[in-house]
């Protein structure tokens, strides 16, 4: 198992134009790495490149501690997982397994040692005789994967795996690829433009934007101390809301009222003109269904309600409000580039599945202000961010990680004794 | 819902009718068509026929369907051996998944059969050098195939050869030109997958006893980079040899099965350098000079010998009226007199096995065969005999094209 450095990557088409731009990236040994982002923003190309299909046209791709900018692709020793998915009928599931090895002309012994171990970790073992035929659908995903572990690589690579998956299937195979990893301990590049599958299964995640990187964070620190516009407009779903706002002090003046300002934020943004505040849908609530005590850590505004949607467990309300032509073009353009349904002038809160709010009527809600984030609507970037608090969240990731890792290794050392004695 | 198909689509409109809301693992058996001899999907794939033409649906998802929609339609305007796409169907309620609808590709058959045959007259050799020829067609076109392999592929006999078909581009990807990494790769997709393909014949008891995957599938890369150097290499010589160079060089490619398309001749202090620019269609001079002569639409080898048989007919008919006798007379002459009587003298129990021209072309070797044997021409009247009694009944019934088996009796 190896580590992936990538030092100042570039890569350029014959018309100049650079898919990937100076890209540096480190993933430690044993790291699920996610490459998030929309289309077009190089996130393939560049595990294209980790693979070896794709040809450099600078920078250090060093895999293991050895430059392979020029090796080949099976000089890599890489697996990309579920490039071949085929189950073949007649073979059983060992032999289903076997084959990449039958292939390599492997020794039959250390065959039945990898396919046996590799069966441990899927927990395919009282299927190994069966046909295939016979397995489920995440069975069956399963017996793919064990072609990649018994191929004994460097690292695993996954690129979009799930997208051509049923909705059920997916949720499941998610399931299987994070426990997968966490047992093997192997180092995992997956790219995805599915940010909930980011934010679900990666130990940091890479955020991509045309060819370059935005931000490389642990889902948590990307989601809560996102560095721009993009990243918090790109992670999470329903999408964070950004109404227009204009400075008052310690205050921020919004469609939704004036929002209150902490001293390190307050200062953040003194002296700037016109805004975008940040807030999810999850930090407002049906402000009747708030807490006392907690009602003073945010404020109270009225609005009327568009529309509601309840879904059992979860109610949102959409909330339109107005904003100025110059705010609803970075908008535009925002979600332009994130591939998203437009983001309307409306906001989208969450209130809780119990609250009467009604459609069409105006309603008093409660926004938590403590976790807005105010933005720079030409640069996009976040003037809020407080690094040291995201970066406390991503290690906090590393410290899980390592753990699980550690757990998982102790675990897979005893089966894998057991099963040679 | 909402249906996307290729002008000239009347026969899509025969498709409406079909219950597309429905998942199509549910759909009556009464509406589908059972084809046999398929090969591994990993989609649900099924098969209908309306007005006399069978189609294959499989449900993916609908970026992929899309994609592989305007793939294969590029494919197809390029000449590209691949399946024929008529469209898609998308929006499905219930957030079902796409539907992709292909014309069938009628007389082909899947590497199982070929594989598993007694009868097949094909080696593996030739088996693998025609996947080979696709894969290079391919690549030569700019596609990343990115799932070659046997089960993506369909056969056509074709003379004595056959010709390959893609017809799965789920995974398949265009580029301007491929990088050598990108066709290295490809091929050593290809080569896993077939050898895992004929390891499974093997373990299923299907494979000729005589036949090592492991071989096989090792050959592949082999044959893979000697045909792409043979097409693609640019080669300097004395300018004094380049009139029979470049003709040698030419034929060659003919005899590869590829055409040329433009031909580069610079001439450089060491020599003529010659580099010719392989044309990725399949090749089709003698296709389109009998479809000219006689309407017959069939495959190149089949092509070459219906001419040949052509121009031998045309021949004997100046020799007996003793005067010139035009191209175009001739050709109909020959479709009435000559071809017709063959394919229509076919049973109908034995009907659909083969394609016509096929069938025409193993009636002309039968005879020649018979012929040998005999020390004197048997003549075509009795090789038909033979050939209907002896030979077209080794083709098995499950190899009925299924156009023929939809094709309503009498």
């Amino acid at each position: 198992m190896a580590s992936i450095e990538m030092r100042n990557i570039v890569k350029k088409y014959g018309d100049g134009f650079p898919a990937v731009n100076d890209i540096s990236l480190d993933i430690a040994d044993g790291e699920f790495m996610i490459l998030v982002g929309p289309s077009g923003c190089g996130k393939s190309t560049l595990l294209r490149m980790i693979v070896g299909l794709e040809d450099i046209t600078s920078g250090d791709m060093v895999i293991g501690g050895d430059r392979v900018n020029d090796k080949a692709p099976r000089e890599r020793n890489l697996s990309m997982v579920f490039q071949n998915y085929a189950l073949y009928p007649h073979m059983s599931v060992y032999e289903n397994i076997a084959f990449p090895l039958r292939l390599a002309k492997t020794p039959d012994d250390k065959v039945d040692r990898l396919v046996k171990e590799a069966a441990d970790v899927l927990e395919l073992h009282e299927h190994l005789e069966r046909k295939p035929a016979n397995l489920s659908g995440g069975q069956r995903q399963r017996v793919a994967m064990g072609r990649a572990i018994v191929r004994q690589a460097e690292a695993f690579l996954f690129d979009e795996p799930l997208s051509n998956l049923d909705a059920k299937l997916r949720g499941q195979m998610r399931t299987e690829i994070a426990r997968l990893q966490r047992r093997l301990g192997i180092t995992t590049v997956y790219v995805t433009h599915d940010q909930t599958e980011a934010m679900t299964l990666g130990d940091r995640v890479c955020v991509l934007r045309k060819g370059s990187i935005q931000q490389v964070a642990s889902p948590r620190e990307l989601y809560e101390q996102p560095v721009n516009l993009f990243v918090a407009g790109f992670i999470g779903s329903p999408p964070m809301n950004f109404l227009p706002a204009t400075v008052e002090g310690n205050r921020l003046q919004t469609p939704f009222g004036p929002i209150e300002l902490d001293e390190r934020r307050a200062a953040a943004v003194a002296g700037r003109d016109l805004l975008l505040v940040g807030i999810r849908p999850e930090y407002f609530e049906d402000a009747s269904l708030v807490d006392d005590a907690k009602k003073p850590l945010g404020s109270t505004f009225t609005a009327r309600v568009d529309v509601t949607e309840w879904l059992g467990d979860q109610q949102y309300a959409y909330i339109p409000y107005e904003a100025p032509e110059k705010i609803r073009t970075h908008l535009q353009e925002l979600s332009r580039e994130l591939d998203s349904e437009e983001l309307r002038t409306q906001a989208i809160v969450s209130i809780d599945a119990t609250s009467r709010i009604r459609e069409g009527r105006d309603a008093e809600f409660w926004l938590d202000s403590r976790k807005v984030h105010v933005f720079d609507p030409e640069t996009g970037e976040n003037l809020t961010r407080d690094a040291e608090a995201g970066a406390a969240l991503t290690q906090m990731a590393n410290e899980d990680r390592e753990e699980q890792v550690a757990e998982a290794a102790g675990g897979l050392t005893g089966e894998r004794s057991s099963g040679a004695a | 819902m909402r249906y996307l198909f290729r002008p000239p689509a009347t026969e899509a409109a025969a498709l409406l009718d079909l219950p597309w809301d429905r998942p199509l693992a549910e759909w009556d058996p009464a509406l589908l068509l059972d084809v046999p001899q398929r090969g591994i999907s990993r989609h649900v794939v099924r098969f209908v026929a309306t007005e006399g033409r069978v189609y294959a649906l499989k449900e993916i998802a609908e970026p992929l369907a899309r994609r592989e929609y305007a793939l294969l339609g590029e494919f197809e305007a390029e000449g590209l051996p691949s399946v024929s796409v008529l469209g898609i169907c998308v929006d499905r309620p219930g957030d079902q998944e796409a539907i992709l609808v292909t014309r069938y590709l009628e007389y082909s058959m899947s590497y199982r059969h070929l594989f598993s045959s007694p009868r097949s007259q094909h080696s593996t050799s030739q088996l693998l050098d025609t996947q080979v020829v696709l894969l290079v067609r391919l690549h030569l076109a700019g596609v990343f195939w990115g799932d070659c392999s046997l089960s993506n592929t369909l056969f056509r006999p074709d003379g004595d050869g056959l010709t390959a078909y893609l017809v799965d581009a789920e995974t398949a990807e265009r580029r301007p030109e491929l990088s050598a990494r990108m066709r290295e790769h490809d091929v050593e997709l290809a080569r896993e997958r077939v050898g895992a393909e004929l390891m499974d014949l093997q373990f299923g008891g299907l494979l000729a006893p005589d036949i090592d995957p492991l071989e096989v599938a090792d050959a592949l890369p082999e044959r893979y980079a000697a045909l792409w150097d043979a097409v693609t290499r640019e080669e300097v010589f004395q300018l004094e040899e380049q009139r029979y160079r470049v003709a040698e060089r030419l034929q060659w490619i003919n005899d590869l099965g590829f055409d040329a398309g433009e031909v580069e001749l610079v001439h450089t202090p060491e020599g003529a350098r010659l580099r010719v620019q392989t044309r990725v269609a399949e090749p089709g001079h003698n296709r389109r000079a009998l479809f000219r002569l006689t309407g017959l639409e069939v495959q190149e080898n089949q092509a070459r010998r219906l001419l040949n048989d052509l121009r031998s007919y045309r021949a004997w008919l100046e020799q007996k009226d003793g005067r010139p006798v035009p191209e175009s007379v001739a050709g109909h002459r020959w479709i009435a007199e000559v071809y017709l009587p063959v394919v229509d003298a076919i049973p109908p129990h034995l009907a659909g096995r083969l394609a016509p021209a096929q069938v025409f072309h193993e009636v002309l070797e039968h005879r020649w065969f018979l012929s040998e044997e005999a020390g004197v021409d048997v003549g075509t009247t009795a090789a038909l005999r033979s050939y209907l009694d002896h030979e077209l009944p080794k083709t098995p019934a499950d190899m009925t094209t299924p156009s023929v088996l939809a094709a309503p009796p009498g």
